[in-house]
């Protein structure tokens, strides 16, 4: 599988370790949120970057504040396009916590919930190598307004409304600043 | 009423872009059907039985007469002249082509109107009571936290992928007729003991197969708060709610599961991390959004209207219809109407084009351009004079549009059933149908009094028959279409869940199993002023076993 992050597919030199495998020498590596509690210590001696790997019925509460900044990736999953739990993972994570790492999502990445992926703080997904990204590019740019805040800190409609009243500008102008804004 | 600004007119003409973008991939096979499904869901497209069917929103029941007309003319050019109003205030058209779906839409936006969320596992379009700003009984004018929430809940990211379909509504008013305590999450507006307004938050009611009556999560939240308590209650249901199984999905299942008080308590611990934080809903806005709700300018009339009630004495057939279908207004001189979409041998819920249009004539004639829909799938004019009335009942009249059956018996809540549905066991139009031939005498009618009854063509309970004072459920037996009767339902403020009379009856046997029921009632009630509920409530259901069945056997007093 590849990343796509930063608008561009990127080549993944990152690996699951499943809790029985042995932690490989080299390479950055994920482990799931049971091993990263109970070999916390020594996986935070290695040398390589080390990400947690969440389940979907795992709280992110339960990585606890204090290792947050330890870790390079936390991922989460999304084993079925229907399942929307990582959503509200992600935004606890980013909201609640404050983990401002990279939050990579994994499995049924689909173009039409990639936006909603980075408005709850998701900045990476793993797609198929070679697959064809122009259509998420295009989903970023579907809307350019949003009614709700979320985790992305774009600015919302009533922001805009609120600017709006104050510099008497009119709603369109700030609609196109807004896209600028965010485009990639 | 609630009008676009450029921001909203923006966010709705992007979705009917994006839409035709979904399709055109659909069509090309780039989606597969299973990944488009999601997507044509969340926009208001459903296969059917026979064809697709389009869920246009109508939010809070509110409509336009420029609306209106708009519907109508989607009717003429995309379906076969008629469109259907349902039980969440909505308008379903069913025979729309995919490939036009799109500009369907199109022509929605052109009026403020889209098809976002009414269907698929996301918060649906919200719901409110049907005489919001103009009921004499009101605490606070719902329309404005209907609209505050449609915008909140429109394309949320965090919850387009919910376990299960996720419905709101709200009331302003004591007597509830937004049914809040079987939605997901129900609101009402309240007044606290120190006088400020605010809301109850009701969670986990809902009909289906489980029919459950919601509970309170909160006894009063403050109204700047009501976003991000939403936000709470969403929150822990979509990471905890059940996936595994869709019948147990729904966040009644996690309320009853988890237990009332610790599910409020999980809330509230979520709820006071974000609640003053940038869901916070400031005075302005909320003031912003109150002034599109502004009341209109009334005349300053005398309550007492001559004309009117000259009219009543002299036309027997309106004073009937007025008596059934109108409801005291705020203002002097005012009254809200209903017009009952039932009319004999009809399908409930369902008008033609050229009624819409009409429709929307009368309300720029006579209701300050303005119509409802209720959930009881009629429509309603909340601003007539007193002295306009008897007009607009003689041009309601030649076209169906006058029937005087306000709340009784034919005033059914019907689901399509398996004329159209692909999910339905049982027919349940021709049923509604047949018993609106069998009760027409509006004599009998008004005789029998309020009497609420409600059909479901499955166990989905689309016609939320649990809360029918009489409920039927049509049921499949060994490939015969069979109708299960319960009693004693209601959506009210007394919410309560029907009982099963017995076994279900055959299509033949059920209207006369029905004038039985009714029969029995008037046997037994102690006065005209004894509803049909409240007999039922006072004598139970073994009088009624035993009129249908014949004799109850004695049985063990049962346990509690």
């Amino acid at each position: 599988m590849a990343l796509f992050q930063h608008g561009a597919l990127q080549p993944n030199n990152w690996r699951f370790v499943g809790d029985d495998a042995a932690i490989p020498a080299d390479g950055p590596v994920t482990v799931s949120l049971k091993r990263w509690q109970s070999e916390g210590e020594t996986l935070r001696g290695r040398n390589e970057a080390v990400g947690v790997r969440l389940k979907n019925d795992e709280s992110p509460l339960s990585l606890g504040q204090v290792d947050l900044h330890r870790l390079a990736v936390i991922e989460v999953e999304f084993p079925k396009f229907t399942d929307g739990r990582a959503f509200s993972q992600a935004r606890v994570l980013r909201d609640k916590l404050g983990y401002t790492g990279e939050l990579r999502a994994i499995g049924t990445i689909l173009r039409d919930q990639y936006f909603y992926m980075t408005r709850c703080g998701i900045d990476s997904v793993e797609l198929p190598e070679g697959k064809p990204i122009d259509g998420y590019l295009a989903a970023l740019k579907e809307f350019s307004a949003w009614y709700q805040p979320a985790s992305d800190g774009r600015v919302t409609v009533l922001e805009l409304r609120h600017a709006a009243n104050a510099n008497k500008k009119g709603g369109a102008a700030l609609l196109s600043e807004t896209v600028a804004a965010h485009s990639i | 009423m609630y009008r676009y600004d450029e921001f909203d007119a923006t966010i709705v003409q992007e979705r009917v872009q994006q839409f035709r973008g979904q399709v055109a991939r659909r069509l090309a096979g780039e989606l597969t059907e299973e990944q488009f499904r999601p997507l044509r869901l969340k926009n208001g497209l459903y296969l059917q039985l026979h064809a697709y069917m389009l869920r246009v929103a109508v939010p809070y029941g509110v409509l336009s007469s420029k609306q209106m007309r708009k519907l109508a003319f989607i009717a003429r050019r995309y379906d076969r002249g008629f469109g259907h109003f349902t039980t969440r205030q909505n308008i379903q058209y069913n025979w729309p082509q995919l490939s036009e779906a799109a500009d369907i839409l199109e022509h929605l936006a052109e009026v403020e109107m889209h098809a976002i969320q009414t269907s698929g596992n996301c918060i649906r379009n919200v719901t409110a009571d049907q005489f919001a700003g103009v009921a004499a009984d009101e605490i606070e004018d719902p329309r404005i936290w209907g609209e505050i929430i449609r915008q909140w809940s429109t394309f949320h990211p965090e919850f387009s992928y919910l376990p299960r379909k996720f419905k709101i509504a709200v009331t302003g008013a004591p007597d509830d007729r937004a049914a809040v305590r079987v939605h997901d999450i129900g609101i009402r507006i309240v007044k606290n003991d120190a006088g400020e307004i605010g809301f109850e938050v009701l969670v986990g009611g809902g009909l289906g197969r489980t029919p459950i009556i919601g509970v309170v999560c909160r006894k009063f939240l403050p109204k700047q708060h009501l976003l991000s308590y939403l936000e709470a209650i969403l929150r822990v249901y979509n990471l905890l709610g059940r996936r595994d199984n869709i019948y147990k999905a729904r966040i009644k299942i996690l309320v009853q599961a988890t237990g009332g008080e610790k599910f409020a308590a999980m809330v509230e611990e979520e709820w006071e991390k974000i609640k003053d934080g940038p869901l916070y809903l400031p005075q302005a806005e909320i003031e912003r959004i109150h002034s599109y709700f502004a009341p209109p300018a009334y005349e300053t009339l005398p309550d007492n209207e001559p004309a009117f009630e000259t009219a009543k004495l002299e036309h027997p057939d309106f004073a009937r219809w007025a008596r059934a279908n109108t409801v005291r207004h705020r203002v002097p001189g005012y009254i809200i109407a209903t017009v009952s979409l039932k009319p004999e041998s009809g399908a409930p819920g369902d008008a033609s084009a050229d009624q819409m249009d009409l429709m929307a004539d009368l309300a720029d004639a006579f209701s300050l351009n303005e119509v409802r829909v209720t959930h009881h799938q009629n429509i309603v004019f909340p601003n007539l004079r007193k002295r306009d009335l008897y007009a607009l009942w003689q041009r309601l009249k030649p076209v169906k549009l006058a029937t005087p059956n306000l709340g009784f018996i034919s005033d059914i809540i019907a689901c399509p059933g398996l004329d159209y549905c692909s999910l339905a066991n049982a027919r349940s139009i021709p049923v509604a149908q047949r018993l609106s031939r069998h009760f027409s005498d509006p004599r009998k009618l008004e005789e029998v009094g309020e009497l609420r009854l409600n059909i479901s063509g499955c166990i989905n309970a689309c016609g939320h028959h649990h809360v029918g004072h009489i409920g039927i459920l049509g049921v499949d037996k060994q490939g015969q279409e069979f109708y299960q009767v319960t009693l004693g339902g209601s959506s009210k403020d007394d919410a309560s869940l029907g009982k099963i009379v017995g076994a279900a009856f055959s299509e033949d046997d059920i209207v006369p199993a029905i004038d039985t029921i009714v029969e029995t009632y008037l046997a037994n009630r102690t006065g005209r002023d004894e509803r049909f509920l409240d007999t039922y409530r006072r004598i139970g259901i073994d009088p009624f076993k035993e009129a249908l069945y014949g004799p109850v056997p004695a049985r063990r007093p049962a346990a509690e």
